[in-house]
């Protein structure tokens, strides 16, 4: 519960659910921006305002982008003189921030819309982006978001993959390679092999697939994407829906019995272990496979401190879950961080905060920043990222394949609705009987009956 | 504070009349204050829970539904469920505990102040922070037999329990030492030198005279078991939850913390929220009045 | 029975060395935080109870890093936790003890309206009113540490004027009829005659106000704005809300730093506080 990922998604669901501000009544928007609009400088940037026209304030959801913001804000300021506030809400905690800030004097101009209900929560909050200079430096229109009259309310300005992460020089030593690798059964041929042989090896196929609230949203977020997706896929889904069947849930099972089983950890001790047990394992080379995302290459890869992994020796693969034709599968690609600008904001405020955007996706050093703090910006003028899974992601695509989208961004009380997924996969890893799966289908599919029903009240 | 004094004090216009004059500086900060902080924000939570609203202002007049849709709300009654039982468990295990150090520590015993001193310090420290010590603990105890403290809720009740229990000994301790200490030596010496048993004394004269500080402990331990939120939310946050007949339930949740999460789930559930909050409320007063009323008819406090 | 008093018997030295037991396993978790917070944060996953070694020993790092931990500096929220519980305890000792007196001595219809108020508000739970106080402490502008002292005193008015009075109707008529025969208004009375007299109960009232709002945590939390303020409690739940694994050392450094002070005052003032609980205990 305490990862990045299911926060996020948390702060996404959330935010349409714990609102204050921005739905119906007239007399609370108005309210609202009569208060935008006397706005007075804040006490923190006073000093430092000079007489220019609008000001920014930069309501940040990433808490990992906020030194770099802060700093990105800080020379903006020096160059041009418009004061740029930075505020990161903390984890798990944005849409009750930006209630509160949304309601009161000085209210963000720039803010964080994760996904489509969050959009129906601040539509009326949201300036339409779709004619700015900023919308015309965009390579892919894939991660906006659009409200129903078509208007580009949030704008995706980075976005991440996950997969399963493979160390491609153990895989070698075990004697097999990628090419192998291209469906269900031949992942599980490989791993079986290299779990079977793993007192020879000196390593394993999985690393240890912890549920741990530092590492279940792998599991409970991500996993469960792929029986999401190909059921979404298969039924024409693109709103949330009411109910879900679980058509793929055996699907669900095999990649997670696989999981389980093809690994060094006891799955009677998956329920404590963590995600940096996880992290070290693959680390360490004691596993060849390991499913995270994107993001985690700095951790494999950049940053000093930890592992330092060669790049080359690393390569990340769709998960595969033995659906039909997932040979053409792509990584899950997707994101969760648009930039919304406060519609509701003054004139020199609104301004502002476009020419600050603007600034940080186009200015030579400015999008350098960007790019190395969040991998794929989809940005022209941003230069191509280094993170060796991301470049895997765009090869895949470019190769045909298709995208596995973020189905999960649908989920209803996205929090509530992992934790008894969660519960329910640690029962049935302790004891893996098909009474103790029923729970995970219960938890599946009933659970989102229930959280789709709590949410609409 | 015999009625005597009262009356010449109505009487005293000396005095009286004076501070009157003086109203404005006496009495009037704290009156508006306290309208602040608790007369305006209470009418309006009953009259907010009749009625749909995302803030105050926006409210619209719904009547009955809010508490009709808490009838069928089965996390609400599976909080209230726990709660009761959480409230007689704590109830029992702090008073008797509690009572029991204070026996031995008001007997004549090398260190008594020093343990007392030890008893009530976690009493110092704040929920929240507890919360996070005793999750470390559960966990790491736990963790040798490969599970979780919110793996079960069984684990997460008595995991309250015990942390609560811990909190709250060293402070009912200390009123029942007070109790202890003002039952007349003599009355004890001359139950000795009668010949009592150390367990007549202790049920015959001990206990009867001690029964103001039973009840007001038991009166602080029922209240604090039902208006428990911090440790609630920061030992388990009512994990786990799981799905049984067709409703999720956080198995560990008690009132306070559910009626937070309800606040919290969307707008649509504000009024709802408010109205489990006036069902709350109206238990924690008919509970403190009841016992409040039955301290009165028992004996005669102070 | 003479001896008794005199002489410790061999079966209370053994209850004392019984408690002696009972005394180490009870500061037990503080022990645990103290070691943890020594210890590198791996090894306090792997093993919370064993003692640092040459190689989990983490010197003082834990303390440093907990200085900053948590995208927030530690020193500021226990800066504003000292002076919100500071100002509001202060608050709710003068204005509350002046409201109690005015109770007390004046005894009009108004004032004792007010009292029943004050005995009724102490059996409402905070969540009764905490949605509208929120909204009522936003609209006021009371959402800054600078004025939420006015919602401390406003919320915990009932219980600090109940106790006050309590004892304002057991002090004696005489001396404040004597002071205002010497000419003494009510302003000097009550400063110069009825406070000092007062002492004791404020001690009592002031300890259980202190207690309460130095560790209070829902009301801080729900009414100041926290990507600004945040008082200690709420910037613990906050290292818990942190993305991926939490650093357990830090956070026990964290701990540590803010419960090392209030154990000290406690040794310094454990009498007063003490004897506080134990007056305060009569209400609810």
């Amino acid at each position: 519960m305490k990862a990045k990922k299911v926060l996020s998604l948390t702060v996404a669901s959330a935010m349409a659910a714990a609102m204050l501000a921005g739905c119906g009544g007239s007399s609370s928007s108005s309210e609202a921006a009569s208060s935008a609009a006397e706005s007075t400088p804040a006490s923190s940037t006073a000093e430092s305002t000079p007489a220019a026209a609008g000001e920014v304030y930069y309501l940040n959801f990433k808490p990992e982008f906020d030194e770099a913001l802060q700093g990105l804000a800080q020379t903006y300021t020096e160059k041009t003189g418009v004061p740029v506030k930075v505020v990161t809400a903390a984890s798990g905690d944005y849409a009750t921030t930006l209630n509160a800030q949304m309601g009161k004097d000085g209210a963000p101009t720039i803010y964080n819309i994760g996904n489509m209900s969050g959009l129906k929560d601040w539509d009326s909050y949201a300036l339409d982006l779709s004619d700015t200079p900023l919308a015309g430096e965009l390579t892919t229109n894939d991660f906006n978001l659009y409200n129903e009259a078509g208007e580009l309310k949030a704008m995706g300005y980075c976005y991440e993959s996950f997969g399963i992460i493979v160390n491609t020089k153990l895989l070698a030593d075990a004697g097999h390679s990628l090419d192998e690798i291209t469906n269900f059964d031949s992942l599980k041929a490989v791993a079986d092999d290299i779990h079977a042989r793993a007192d020879e090896l000196g390593f394993d196929a999985f690393t240890s697939a912890g549920l741990d609230g530092s590492s279940s949203w792998r599991f409970s977020g991500h996993l469960a994407n792929m029986p999401l997706f190909y059921e979404f896929r298969d039924d024409g889904v693109n709103e949330q829906p009411a109910t879900v069947t679980g058509a793929y849930l055996d699907n669900f099972r095999n990649i997670w019995d696989l999981y389980i089983t093809d690994s060094a950890a006891d799955p009677a001790s998956l329920t404590t272990a963590t995600g940096d047990q996880a992290e070290a394992e693959f680390g360490e080379g004691k596993a060849v496979f390991y499913q995270n995302g994107t993001w985690e290459y700095a951790n494999l890869v950049t940053d000093e401190t930890k592992f330092k992994m060669n790049a080359d020796d690393l390569a990340m693969i769709p998960i595969y879950c033995g659906v039909e034709g997932e040979e053409k599968a792509g990584l899950c690609s997707g994101t969760e961080n648009c930039w919304a600008v406060n519609s509701q904001a003054s004139e020199e405020d609104i301004q502002a905060s476009l020419d600050f955007l603007y600034w940080m996706v186009t200015d030579a050093d400015a999008s350098a920043v960007m790019v190395e703090q969040l991998g794929a910006v989809p940005f022209k003028s941003c230069p191509a990222s280094s993170n060796k899974f991301i470049v895997d992601g765009n090869e895949l695509l470019s190769n045909g394949n298709y995208a596995v989208t973020w189905a999960f961004n649908y989920t209803p009380n996205v929090d509530s609705w992992r934790s008894t997924m969660v519960t329910a996969l640690a029962a049935y890893s302790t004891d893996p009987t098909d009474a103790n799966w029923e729970q995970v289908v219960s938890a599946y599919v009933d659970g989102w009956a229930i959280e789709y029903q709590t949410v609409k009240g | 504070m015999s009625k005597k004094t009262d009356r010449a004090a109505l009487n005293s216009e000396l005095i009286r009349r004076p501070i009157k004059r003086w109203a404005p500086l006496f009495i009037l900060p704290v009156f508006i204050c306290f309208c602040i902080g608790f007369v305006w924000p209470f009418i309006q939570g009953i009259y907010l829970s009749f009625c749909n609203f995302n803030v105050p202002s926006d409210a619209t007049w719904v009547g009955l539904q809010n508490y009709q849709k808490i009838w069928s709300d089965v996390g609400f009654w599976n909080a209230f469920k726990n709660t009761a039982a959480f409230a007689v468990v704590s109830i029992i295990l702090i008073n008797v505990v509690a009572f029991g150090i204070a026996y031995a520590l008001t007997q004549k015993m090398w260190g008594s102040n020093l343990f007392r001193t030890v008893f009530f310090m976690p009493n110092l420290i704040g929920g929240v922070v507890l919360g996070y010590i005793w999750s470390m603990i559960f966990d790491g105890i736990l963790k040798h037999y490969s599970t979780y403290l919110t793996a079960n809720s069984t684990y997460g009740f008595w995991g309250l329990v015990v942390l609560v229990a811990w909190q709250q000994i060293g402070y009912m301790m200390i009123i029942y030492i007070a109790g202890l200490q003002s039952i007349p030596e003599d009355m004890l010496e001359a139950a000795r030198i009668d010949g009592a048993s150390g367990r007549q004394i202790l049920f015959k004269i001990v206990l009867p005279n001690v029964m103001p500080s039973i009840t007001t402990c038991t009166f602080l331990t029922l209240t604090n078991s039902f208006k428990l939120f911090d440790q609630n939310l920061a030992l388990t946050g009512g994990a786990p939850s799981v799905i049984m007949n067709g409703a999720k339930i956080n198995q560990t949740e008690l009132l306070a913390l559910n009626i937070y999460s309800t606040y919290n789930i969307n707008k649509n559930y504000h009024g709802v929220a408010q109205a489990k909050a006036v069902i709350f409320f109206l238990l924690v007063a008919v509970l403190a009045i009841a016992q409040q009323a039955a301290t009165r008819s028992k004996e005669v406090q102070q | 029975m003479e001896k008794k008093h005199r002489k410790y018997s061999t079966g209370s030295i053994v209850l004392s060395c019984v408690f002696v037991a009972i005394s180490i396993l009870w500061i037990m978790p503080i022990v645990e935080v103290i070691i943890n917070s020594f210890k590198t944060n791996n090894a306090i996953n792997l093993n919370p109870f064993s003692l640092p070694n040459g190689e989990t020993f983490a010197g003082m790092a834990n303390y440093v890093k907990g200085l900053t931990f948590g995208n927030y500096p530690f020193m500021k929220s226990a800066g504003y936790s000292v002076y919100i519980s500071v100002i509001s305890t202060g608050a709710i000792l003068l204005f509350c003890s002046m409201a109690a007196w005015y109770i007390a001595r004046v005894q009009s219809a108004f004032a004792k309206f007010f009292y029943y108020l004050c005995l009724f508000s102490m059996i409402v739970p905070f969540q009764m009113v905490m949605f509208t106080l929120t909204n009522t402490a936003a609209k006021l502008k009371l959402n800054t540490p600078w004025t939420i002292p006015v919602i401390y005193l406003g919320f915990g008015a009932g219980l600090a004027i109940f106790m006050f009075v309590g004892f304002v109707k057991g002090l004696p008529l005489e001396i404040e009829e004597a002071a205002a025969i010497d000419g003494c208004g009510p302003v000097r009375t009550f400063f110069n005659v009825v406070l000092p007299m007062l002492k004791p109960t404020m001690i009592s009232v002031g300890i259980l106000e202190l207690m309460w709002v130095w560790n209070d945590y829902l009301l801080p939390y729900l009414i100041l704005d926290i990507t600004e303020y945040r008082t200690i409690p709420i910037h613990i739940q906050y290292l818990k809300g942190s993305y991926g694994t939490v650093d357990l050392g830090a956070t026990m450094a964290i701990i540590m730093m803010a419960i090392l002070p209030i154990i000290i005052v406690y040794m310094f003032c454990q009498k007063y506080i003490i004897k506080g609980v134990a007056a305060g205990a009569v209400k609810g």
